[in-house]
């Protein structure tokens, strides 16, 4: 001011932008990003929201290429997964479970069908073997060769795809979707030889620079059962086998399935098919406490097939089975209880659980084998010897699909690191995003779409695909029903909620930032935004 | 008549303000990155202020709706106090103050004063809070009601005069302790009653459109701005505003409260048409009236040192008497498709 104002002069109105109301604030809001549940909850590793986040624009390639990140084999997965990322789904909370695994098999089957196929770097010039060609081995032969590694994979049956061709039932997993998932990997210069077993793997494995073993666990287990000389007793997985390779066995009409896995119940879902009109599941505990999934038992109870819970199957003679009751202890064990009753039965299946043969390893005196499995790194799956990891049902670990997939990707990260490379991160550090975090009031109400199943009468005697896929409006939807748990998806929420006007939006898929000059702390966008995506944190002094 | 339209968008629908995938002729105006911030940054209102975030989605749209055309008179109270300490100003609107009580009066002076310039393109907006609304400025806002001024009149409503040291008014709730209601021997607060209600005062005056709405529904606050400058003659909104500071609330609490108030059936929501109810905003997730008192501390005398099971029962039947009269619970709530 450099000339005096004369008395009582109205002044130019000056801005409040004058006045930094951001020294009011002991909190100041930050963007997070936090690891939702169902990323949590995969056993592959996959981060569904991630992908979710590209379906919701209808940009399915883009949610395609980011599940093929972690997981190549998403039509397989999207049909055959127990989907534990729907268990731990925070919407649960609010209506229902987003249907992740449908939209994961929509995509799946969209990439097929548009023939996506993913870029492989430049070769690296070192050779790994894979042994096996079931999900561990061909997720890690995939993982490998998209790094530029130069891959071989040794198949001993005359089919790839291991459980996925010889153990899950077509009804459930159509063997084609599975040739094209496994053709898509060999397209990216995966060499895959079929009817090459491997015996001798410390032989064989010379002139690899290191090596993923996946072999399975190939034997159906036997359990003594007094049994007669005319009694017809064979294992799941053979059963399952000869189905799978058109050669179905003879089991008569009366079939009893012994266990109460989920292989239990492919196997009498299985002989219903092939003709058996009365198959009964013979289990010796209760329903809740039932290994096989729900909705495997569901199914299978909607096809007509009879559970007897708390039995055991005591003698086989002939054309029928001993049954006899059993109890739980007080520590949840089935106890014989001497009651037994008859049941006619034309033959018996059991289903009892698998076994490894791992004879391969003989010449390799560093990997330990114990009970079956072979002892790894729970990290890198190294398997004791330099250059070998394990993975899939030779490990300790849950014996599905999709933590198979997680094997193979996680070996192929260890293994590339171990080739002198950077190795991919397969680890998730971030925070969990919480339930409590959400504001579920900005999240309307839309209940699950439910993919559409075959009739039960219809599909009993046939081998077509009990669950339909979602169509693209359907799948659409569902991915909209994402709440995009502890990450922002730019709903506006805290730039239009500051009082302070202390937020300023970038633009489409640039998130927002804070004014810190204005902020006044109040909380009000960390509180209001849909997602828990910001998280208000406390001011350290300077110095 | 004008309830929000709530497109089908599942996600969040349009509970929130905007969306990525959300068209942007269908968001809010407040998710727009050009709004006008009519009240910017620096303003000296508390952290969390409902009133000050209610005033920029008023005026905001008010702007969008009238390409810019707009007056504001203000009443004195908080929104005066904090947005203009000398020399500074927050309004980026042409914005006029008088005093306490005469908002009303003045607002119905610079319309006619337009009118007579043959500017009807210009329109007026008069804001107060609820001392300058049902208090002070009563006999001002009665007058300009029944003249028929063209003016949209908003009142945020914090249920007592805040900037002051939180003195009671005729908004403020019963039980509610204030400066001037303290809890204090036998005392329990604010009386009884409950106090003016002003949205059905104007209606009385059978004026074109009295709408109320509350902070923690942005969309459906835009549109009843949106509704109200669509109409000629005198208007009145009335706008729930939580004070952090008088209410005894966190600051980030502030929306969630005023949620509270609409779920709880406290605080209806709805519009009226020439003094004739026209709509109400159901409630959508039914809240209980005792986690609403118990969030804020100008009601913990209800529940400390002892529970005042009676105070609170009488504050349940308020409830349940405005649930009935406006029928908030029987209204139709499928406002979401259920199939795709």
């Amino acid at each position: 001011m450099t000339t005096p104002l004369p008395f009582a002069v109205t002044l130019d109105v000056g801005s409040s932008l004058a006045n930094k109301t951001g020294t009011w604030r002991t909190e100041l809001p930050l963007y997070v990003s936090n690891r939702p549940p169902c990323a949590t909850a995969c056993p592959a590793g996959e981060d569904p929201q991630k992908w979710l986040y590209h379906a919701e624009t209808g940009d399915y390639e883009a949610a395609w290429r980011e599940i093929m990140h972690i997981n190549p084999l998403p039509a397989v997965i999207g049909r055959v997964c127990f989907h534990p990322c729907q268990t731990s789904c925070n919407r649960a909370q609010l209506d229902e479970a987003v249907g992740i695994n449908a939209v994961e098999r929509f995509l799946g089957d969209e990439g097929l069908r548009r023939g996506w196929t993913v870029a492989v770097a430049p070769p690296t010039g070192k050779r790994v073997l894979v042994v096996g060609s079931g999900p561990a081995g061909l997720s890690a032969a995939y993982h490998l060769a998209r790094l530029g590694h130069a891959v071989t994979v040794r198949e001993a049956a005359p089919k790839a795809g291991g459980m996925l061709t010889y153990g899950i039932p077509s009804y459930r997993l159509p063997r084609d979707v599975v040739d094209a998932e496994i053709a898509r990997i060999v397209a990216m210069g995966v060499d895959l030889q079929v009817n090459s077993p491997v015996d001798d793997l410390a032989v064989e494995a010379a002139g690899y620079d290191a090596t993923f073993l996946a072999v399975g666990a190939q034997l159906g287990k036997r359990t003594d059962i007094p049994a007669g000389d005319a009694a017809r007793i064979l294992d799941a997985l053979t059963l399952l086998h000869d189905v799978a390779e058109g050669q179905p066995p003879a089991l008569g009409r009366r079939v009893v399935v012994y266990g109460g896995g989920d292989t239990a119940m492919d196997a009498a879902r299985t002989a219903r098919r092939i003709g058996a009109t009365d198959a009964t599941i013979v289990y010796r505990r209760t329903r809740e406490r039932m290994p096989a999934h729900p909705v495997e038992l569901e199914q299978a109870e909607a096809e007509g097939i009879t559970i007897r819970w708390l039995s055991t199957i005591s003698q086989v003679d002939g054309d029928r089975v001993a049954i006899e009751a059993m109890r739980l202890d007080d520590s949840g064990f089935p106890q014989p209880t001497g009651q037994t009753r008859s049941l006619p039965a034309d033959a018996v299946v059991l289903a009892v659980g698998q076994d490894t043969d791992l004879r391969l390893l003989d010449g390799l005196p560093a990997v330990t084998v114990h009970h079956g499995l072979v002892e790894v790194d729970p990290t890198t799956l190294a398997a004791g010897q330099p250059g070998l990891y394990a993975g899939g049902d030779i490990i300790a670990d849950q014996h599905t699909v999709t933590a198979a997939i997680g094997h193979g990707r996680r070996a192929a990260a260890a293994i590339d690191a171990y080739l002198g490379r950077g190795g991919e991160p397969v680890t998730d550090d971030r925070a969990p995003a919480t339930f409590e975090a959400l504001s579920p009031w900005y999240y309307s109400d839309a209940p699950a779409s439910v993919a559409p199943q075959l009739a039960a009468a219809r599909r009993i005697d046939t081998f077509d695909e009990v669950v339909a896929g979602l169509t693209e409006q359907t799948a659409l939807y569902e991915a909209r029903r994402c709440l995009s748990c502890g990450n922002c998806f730019e709903c506006d929420n805290c730039y239009s909620v500051c009082p302070d006007n202390a937020i300023t939006k970038l633009g489409p898929e640039l998130g927002f930032v804070v004014d810190t000059d204005y902020c006044k702390g109040c909380g009000l966008c960390a509180a209001e935004c849909p997602a828990g995506a910001i998280e208000m944190h406390p001011l350290v002094p300077a110095g | 008549m004008t309830t929000v339209e709530r497109t089908r968008f599942y996600q969040v629908g349009s509970w929130a303000a905007g969306n990525r995938l959300l068209d942007p002729a269908q968001a809010s105006v407040q998710a727009d990155p050009g709004r006008a911030n009519a009240i910017t940054s620096g303003h000296r209102a508390c952290q969390g202020c409902g009133e000050a975030l209610a005033a920029r989605w008023v005026l905001d749209t008010a702007l969008r709706v009238t390409g810019g055309n707009l007056v504001v008179v203000n009443a004195t109270g908080c929104l005066e106090v904090f947005s203009t300490p000398y020399p500074e100003s927050s309004w980026q609107v042409a914005w006029l103050h008088s005093l306490f009580g005469n908002a009303p009066a003045v607002a119905g002076g610079v319309a006619a004063a337009l009118s007579a310039q043959g500017r009807d393109d210009v329109r007026v907006v008069a804001q107060a809070g609820d001392g300058g609304t049902v208090d002070i400025g009563m006999g001002c806002l009665s007058g300009m009601f029944e003249r028929g001024d063209d003016v949209l009149f908003v009142c945020y409503d914090n249920g007592g005069y805040m900037n002051t040291g939180i003195q009671r008014s005729a908004a403020t709730p019963a039980y509610a302790r204030t400066a001037t209601t303290p809890i204090a021997g036998t005392a329990t607060g604010n009386r009884s009653g409950q106090g003016k209600d002003m949205a059905r005062i104007a209606m009385a005056h059978r004026i074109p459109y009295v709408a109320t709405a509350t902070v923690a529904d942005l969309r459906d606050l835009e549109t009843k701005v949106r509704t109200a400058m669509g109409l000629r003659g005198a208007r009145y909104l009335h706008v729930l505003v939580p004070c952090p500071l008088g209410w005894g609330t966190p600051s980030c609490d502030t929306l969630r409260i005023a949620r509270l108030a609409t779920q709880c059936g406290l605080f209806p929501v709805f519009e009226a048409v020439d003094g004739v109810v026209t709509a109400v905003t159901p409630i959508r997730h039914r809240a209980d009236v005792r986690e609403y008192l118990k969030a804020q501390g100008r009601y913990r005398h209800l529940f400390e040192p002892r529970p005042r099971t009676d105070l609170i029962e009488a504050i349940e039947a308020q409830a349940r008497r405005t649930i009935d009269e406006f029928g908030l619970l029987a209204a139709d709530q499928t406002e979401e498709a259920r199939t795709p």
